[in-house]
């Protein structure tokens, strides 16, 4: 597996797509905390592009990448070589370049100008949320049988978790107001990964004051050392499901 | 008994790719699979080599049943109908990537004598999407024969390459053949499978029709050439 890993890790150096994303993210972050005096709002407003560039370009590079290496799986598994390994070769390597992409662009960035505890958090939900997105691309991508349809449902799960989910929260709550939500918000919100890394690093911030009641409960819940715990390994979870998940299709898949 | 094929079946969907083939294929012989298009042979051929999963039977490897196994790959030696490879990887990095990946299934004896013999050096350096179809062919069979397997399969190997490079291709399947393999090809071109087939067995519609030694078809027929037999005997057989 190691040497699968390598040689996409050789492969997806080569590409520019990776590089401009490597720009892309530098030039807003650096752009952020020069244009701002004080670092803690710059950090608010990287965050709101955080949570939506870094899903976007995680979930669709990935996809692309496995429909364009397709070739290269299928002359692997003519090797003696397992499916599980293969597929999990593939994405340690997918999933290395774009956490490395992430912390030139946005951790160098990060740690230079801010360096306290928000910060490394804020570094910690982007990596969680980079290979969660990663995990979904590879769940969509092994689910569908070409390319089209890959980067359809890839767009479609974004979509969902960005703007969808946070409609129908909205839709929720104001339907059961009447009705005490805290302890259901928090689950529904463990539903949501984007949701999840908006709080890790929000909670950090001292604004949660600015959310209203359901925000003190926020941050009793995941303010506390044990729920930031919990937020992490529910992060977690959303990297390992639907990375099994991709990996129990894929060993049955007719290629 | 190299490989022992019984009853395999597989459908996509609604469409029957094979139902209920069986075959027994043994060492030191060149089998041609042939049948008309979309008659079940890539299907079986993906089969053997665990690229697609059968829905009922069974294929015995070396004396091992193949399912949820991938070590008997080590044995075998594939060149795919069309070579599809990473657009930006270079030729020369292609095998020794596969070498490197397959270090352990030869004790460091590779078979580089296609690579030699189809002059694929002096292209080392260009990406493989810079490649022609012929060329791609060419690598896809140095790979095939590169770990020195027991057991090569080859769809439909010599189609898009050219002349040249197609009787250096014959040459060394009935090298190969001689020194105690098995050769499992594809073909459409029956004067090719009458040059280097001892064996054929056709396909219709996902069956096995019949598996039969090229002499007997010809002795049965009565006719010379390959292609005339297999016509009078699917005549007879309708």
């Amino acid at each position: 597996m190691n040497k699968i890993v390598k040689y996409v890790l050789h492969d997806i150096f080569r590409n520019r797509i990776l590089l401009a994303y490597v720009i892309l993210l530098a030039l807003s972050s650096s752009g952020l905390f020069l244009m701002n005096e004080d670092i803690s709002k710059s950090l608010s407003s990287l965050l709101t592009v955080m949570l939506l560039v870094v899903p976007l370009v995680s979930i669709l590079f990935t996809t692309i990448y496995f429909f364009n290496s397709y070739e290269f799986i299928e002359l692997l598994i003519a090797q003696p070589l397992e499916r599980g390994r293969i597929l999990s070769g593939v994405y340690f390597g997918i999933g290395l370049s774009l956490l490395i992409a992430f912390w030139l662009g946005i951790g160098l960035p990060v740690i230079l100008f801010d360096g306290t505890t928000v910060g490394w958090n804020f570094l910690l939900a982007g990596s969680l949320l980079t290979l969660v997105f990663t995990s979904l691309a590879f769940f969509a991508s092994v689910l569908t049988r070409d390319k089209t349809r890959g980067i359809g449902t890839s767009l479609l799960l974004w979509f969902y978790f960005t703007l969808i989910f946070d409609g129908i929260l909205l839709g929720v709550m104001f339907a059961f107001s009447d009705y005490p939500l805290e302890k259901l918000t928090i689950f529904l919100t463990c539903l949501n990964p984007v949701d999840l890394a908006r709080i890790l690093v929000l909670l950090k911030m001292d604004i949660s004051a600015l959310m209203g009641y359901t925000g003190a409960v926020f941050d009793q819940f995941f303010g506390s050392g044990n729920g930031m715990v919990v937020a992490i390994s529910v992060m977690l979870a959303w990297v390992i499901v639907p990375l099994v998940i991709a990996l129990l299709i894929f060993k049955k898949k007719d290629l | 008994m190299m490989i022992k094929i019984t009853g395999l079946e597989k459908k996509y969907g609604r469409i029957v790719a094979l139902s209920g083939v069986s075959l027994d294929l043994d060492l030191g012989q060149v089998v041609a699979l042939v049948g008309p298009n979309a008659s079940g042979k890539t299907t079986l051929i993906k089969c053997l080599l665990g690229m697609v999963m059968a829905d009922a039977g069974h294929i015995v490897f070396n004396g091992k049943d193949i399912a949820g196994d991938v070590m008997y790959k080590r044995n075998i030696g594939y060149m795919p109908q069309i070579g599809r490879y990473p657009d930006n990887m270079r030729m020369g990095y292609l095998f020794s990537m596969m070498k490197d990946l397959g270090k352990t299934r030869t004790n460091g004896q590779m078979d580089e004598e296609l690579i030699t013999s189809f002059r694929l050096e002096k292209m080392f350096h260009k990406p493989m999407r810079a490649l022609s179809g012929g060329t791609r062919q060419k690598v896809s069979a140095s790979l095939a024969f590169l770990f020195n397997p027991d057991v090569l399969i080859l769809d439909e190997p010599t189609a898009g390459l050219d002349p040249m490079a197609s009787e250096i291709l014959k040459q060394k399947i009935l090298l190969e053949k001689q020194s105690g393999k098995l050769i499992l090809v594809t073909s459409h071109i029956m004067s090719e499978v009458d040059e280097i087939a001892d064996r054929i067995a056709y396909l219709v519609e996902g069956e096995a029709l019949f598996y039969k030694t090229i002499t007997a078809i010809k002795a049965e027929t009565g006719e010379t050439r390959l292609g005339q037999a297999l016509f009078h005997l699917l005549n007879q057989a309708k």
